[in-house]
């Protein structure tokens, strides 16, 4: 396997609504300021790959707006996942194993806006048992919080610490839309929006993106001191049925750490994406992290959730650490489907 | 018919939804199979034109056609949509085309889609703006169809004052203007 | 660096404007199985899963992927959604041939589908958004005044589309598997039909229909390993590639596009194509509308720009000729969106396997698979063949 680093990372400063933009007005600033961070350009990148769905756009073909921000002409190489952006990251690093690329711009994003986000994700259910109920996202995920607090695993006052260290954490994090928390005690005294989950307990609803370059071996240490070398990655699914497998636990994750070499070595930093926030545990404890792992120092997408690009995010933000030397190892985790049905797991590494 | 909205009217089977054919499903205990469901699905979002795209259609409530300029090549693009798709940079600079133009290529269309659609048949066309890089969509009327050729000279039919708009409707359609055509190999490129 | 991929199984559902008689999955599982047959192999045989369809609108169904794990046997494997709009299918299988390439993964499942009549096909494509142009013609109307332009440079005789239209919908009728099979069909008429998007008329249009494509894609041990066992022997992947362009830009020539060209000459240099109209045995193209053919023979290299109408009116592209295109019919006979590239991809395969039927072309040892979309401006194409690169 080739060594393949993430080299730069540029985000969008997160906010509810950016009213005033389209999307390619809204990317295109994340992906100029990937290139700024190496003094790159378009034809430094060898395959281009992005994430994002035309049902959060509420447009067929969504992404092939988002192309003007690249610049592709004369012709580029290119591919797009109706996914995370961080399964965007996964098709480039194939690319790049195969020799047919060294470099790659990886980009993610949602305009969640313009559409109300949790009906949308109903549409993502069994079609015929589950969506025409049109149960939002929060009322899906408060089955699984009901499962973990009936099965003892957790408390709510355990998801309202969850909440509340998160977005004291985003302060340091310049592009979170949260920022800082009100204490714990006023947060449990605030009324449930899907019982046993309140607003708290919720990620924000997110205009954002992201977008990350890739390169291989010496390509990658030309362009910075000290790349984030993605020493494993990989993803797998879990069933779809909520009634067929056990909400308290995400197998997948596990299994994908596992293939992905987590416990490999020691994890100085994780970013986990939980969007609620009962579902780190789940999470971290499926990945194997001891409480010696700082977890989501930049908030995680309880402090900003731009769907299609919060999974790349957790895989940046770790990169970032590892590239500034706060970290040497690290373990990113993307998520999609229903309650952790779905799970990318990524650990990276700095050199010396 | 009354809760399906006819979409199009195409002869039959193509894009249209035929009757579902039931197969036999032979006896399943005496219970009515269920073949299909309908689930209506409707959701509300609102789009945002965004920037460049809204500095466009406030300008066609002027009766102006304002594309924007490459910052790199000087290539005028219309309509706008923020960024200059060669070079992935945003493009600001406003600048008026047209109002006439030039048909680079066109369709009979005997088949309309969508509420807006003229009646049937009607020309529509790619109209290259002078000034523009870049071809616009439009119908063309006030001509027989079999008339209409590529490069042909065209001007803007703007709608009535009161109804002006910040929107793609106040350009109503495009009709022919007295002047020379312009070569096909001049257009070339410019779809 | 790079592993040999070869084709080891492909499955295609019976296409039609309506598979009524199938859910979702169910659909998918059909194609499937019959690839899992057709390679010896069950599920549990597949280490990922790589699935590509257009959009979702189509179903009605946001991002369907998580849904059908347990239906296409992933759960506790990895499950790829690929969207690249209308060359989705062929740029899914270059995604799944990756994986075996890269050594990632020995076998891979790569699928290609669409239920076009869950919700409205011609909404689902289109449906008019805000503060953009509205293209009041339909799908056949963006692609109309390409045709035209084309037809003006070339010169080339009027009913050139009512011969590839004739060919291809002939083509359908020695493939089961297509959603067309139009027995009566003649030059007169394809001719007399009703005319959509002057040039286009009704029969030279394609149909909207529902169905899948599944085939299995292995490393060169278990690909082998299957031949041994099926006696069928894989189809080699000589080369893939892909390009995009934008939707508009100045100079993009929308007749015959530079991502078309410049995805056509890295394939051919990867699988040491020089001489496309003499090397290439058979070819699967995305032609939804039949003009496309002479113009994808010129984008593609395989006629003098110009000159691609001269095979088409010679009669060099049908299933007995030189270079016969679409023997399988098509596009113009056949498509399920986002399976339909895949469905080129595939195709192409089956020649080479010599697994094609009565739509056979005997000796055949190079085919090439070729989809587009968007707006002429997302290519994937495949060389593959019989012998191993």
């Amino acid at each position: 396997m080739r060594d393949v680093a993430i080299v730069s990372v540029s985000q969008s400063d997160h906010v509810r609504a950016l009213p005033e933009r389209n999307e390619v007005e809204m990317v295109q600033p994340i992906i100029e300021g990937a290139f700024r961070n190496l003094g790159a350009s378009i034809s430094d990148i060898d395959f281009v790959c992005s994430g994002s769905s035309d049902y959060l756009a509420g447009q067929a073909f969504s992404f092939v707006m988002t192309l003007d921000a690249v610049g592709a002409f004369p012709p580029i190489v290119e591919s797009h996942v109706e996914m995370d952006g961080a399964w965007a990251l996964y098709e480039a690093w194939v690319k790049i194993q195969t020799g047919h690329a060294d470099t790659a711009l990886v980009y993610g994003y949602s305009k969640a806006s313009p559409g109300d986000l949790p009906r949308v994700m109903s549409r993502q259910l069994d079609p015929y048992y589950q969506a025409p109920l049109w149960p939002d996202s929060v009322a899906i995920a408060g089955l699984q919080a009901r499962a973990m607090i009936e099965s003892g695993k957790i408390t709510e006052a355990e998801m309202a610490a969850v909440a509340h260290r998160s977005r004291e954490a985003a302060r340091g994090n310049p592009h979170a839309q949260l920022q800082g928390s009100a204490p714990v005690e006023e947060l449990l005294a605030a009324p449930y929006l899907s019982d046993p989950l309140r607003r708290h307990d919720c990620p924000p609803i997110t205009d954002g993106g992201v977008a990350v370059i890739l390169a291989a071996g010496d390509r990658a240490r030309s362009w910075v001191d000290r790349p984030a070398w993605i020493r494993g990655i990989d993803h797998r699914v879990d069933s779809h049925n909520l009634g067929a497998r056990d909400l308290t636990v995400a197998p997948s994750v596990a299994l994908a750490a596992a293939k992905a070499g987590v416990a490999n070595g020691k994890v100085d930093v994780a970013e986990v994406y939980a969007p609620f926030s009962h579902q780190e545990k789940i999470v971290v404890d499926a990945l194997g992290l001891g409480d010696d792992v700082v977890v989501n120092p930049s908030g995680g997408a309880l402090a900003a959730n731009p769907v299609m690009g919060a999974g790349l995010i957790r895989l940046g933000e770790v990169a970032q650490r590892i590239m500034d030397g706060t970290a040497d190892r690290g373990v990113g985790h993307a998520t999609a489907g229903p309650c952790l049905q779905q799970n990318l797991v990524c650990v990276l590494e700095g050199e010396g | 018919m009354s809760d399906d909205r006819t979409i199009s009217r195409l002869p039959d089977g193509l894009w249209t939804q035929p009757e579902v054919s039931a197969p036999d499903l032979g006896d399943i205990g005496n219970i009515e199979p269920v073949q299909r469901i309908r689930v209506p699905a409707a959701m509300t979002y609102d789009y945002t034109p965004g920037e460049a795209p809204t500095r466009f259609l406030m300008g066609l409530a002027e009766k102006k056609i304002l594309g924007e300029k490459c910052p790199v090549t000087g290539d005028v693009y219309v309509p706008p949509r923020g960024m200059s798709p060669a070079v992935g940079l945003p493009t600001s600079e406003q600048v008026e085309v047209g109002p006439k133009g030039s048909i680079t290529s066109f369709c009979v269309v005997h088949i309309g889609f969508g509420v807006n659609a003229p009646p049937t048949p009607f020309v529509s066309a790619l109209v290259l703006p002078d000034g523009a890089a870049v071809s616009v969509y439009g119908t063309v009327l006030e001509i027989p169809h079999d008339q209409v050729r590529i490069g042909m000279r065209v001007e803007p039919v703007w709608a009535d004052d009161a109804d002006l708009a910040p929107s793609f409707e106040s350009i109503r359609h495009w009709r022919p203007i007295d002047e020379p055509d312009t070569p096909a190999e001049l257009l070339k490129g410019h779809m | 660096m790079a592993n040999r991929v070869g084709v080891i199984g492909i499955g295609q559902t019976q296409y039609s404007a309506v598979r009524g008689d199938v859910s979702l999955p169910g659909l998918i599982r059909e194609a499937v199985f019959r690839a899992l047959e057709d390679a010896h192999l069950t599920m549990d045989d597949i280490d990922a899963v790589v699935i590509g369809k257009a959009p979702d609108f189509f179903e009605g169904m946001m991002m369907p992927e998580p849904y059908l794990a347990e239906a296409l046997g992933a759960v506790g494997k990895p499950l790829f959604r690929v969207h690249t709009a209308g060359s989705v299918g062929g740029s899914t299988a270059i995604v799944a041939a990756s994986h075996v390439e890269a050594g990632v993964h020995e076998r891979v499942l790569t699928i290609g589908w669409q239920q076009q009549s869950v919700s409205e096909a011609m909404w689902a494509l289109s449906f008019p958004i805000p503060f953009q142009q509205q293209l009041v013609a339909g799908a056949g109307g963006y692609f109309a005044p390409f045709i035209r332009e084309y037809m003006r440079r070339s010169n080339a005789p009027e009913d050139i589309g009512i011969l590839v239209a004739l060919k291809d919908r002939l083509n359908a009728l020695k493939n089961p598997y297509a959603h067309l099979h139009e027995p009566d069909i003649t030059y007169d008429s394809v001719k007399e039909s009703f005319m959509l998007w002057e040039p286009i008329r009704y029969s030279e249009t394609c149909p909207s229909s529902d169905g899948a494509i599944a085939m299995v894609l292995a490393s060169e041990s278990a690909a082998e390993a299957s031949a041994a066992s099926t006696g069928v022997r894989p189809a080699w992947i000589h080369g893939t590639a892909m390009r995009s362009e934008p939707a508009t830009a100045n100079g993009r020539d929308q007749v015959s596009p530079d991502a078309g060209k410049l995805c056509a000459a890295d394939v051919y240099r990867q699988a040491g194509i020089t001489n496309p109209r003499e090397q290439v045995d058979v070819i699967e193209m995305y032609v939804p509308f039949s003009w496309y053919e002479p113009m994808w023979l010129e984008n593609l290299g395989f006629a003098p720009e110009g000159d691609g109408w001269r095979l088409t009116e010679a009669g060099v592209t049908q299933l007995d000729g030189d270079l016969p295109v679409n023997c399988s019919g098509g596009v113009l006979s056949t498509n399920p969106i986002g399976a339909s590239g895949m469905i080129r991809f595939g195709e192409a395969a089956m020649q080479v396997r010599g697994t094609a039927g009565d739509h056979q072309v005997d000796g055949a040892r190079t085919a090439v698979g070729h989809a587009y979309g968007g707006a002429a401006q997302f290519f994937a194409m495949w060389v593959v063949g019989a012998d191993k690169p």
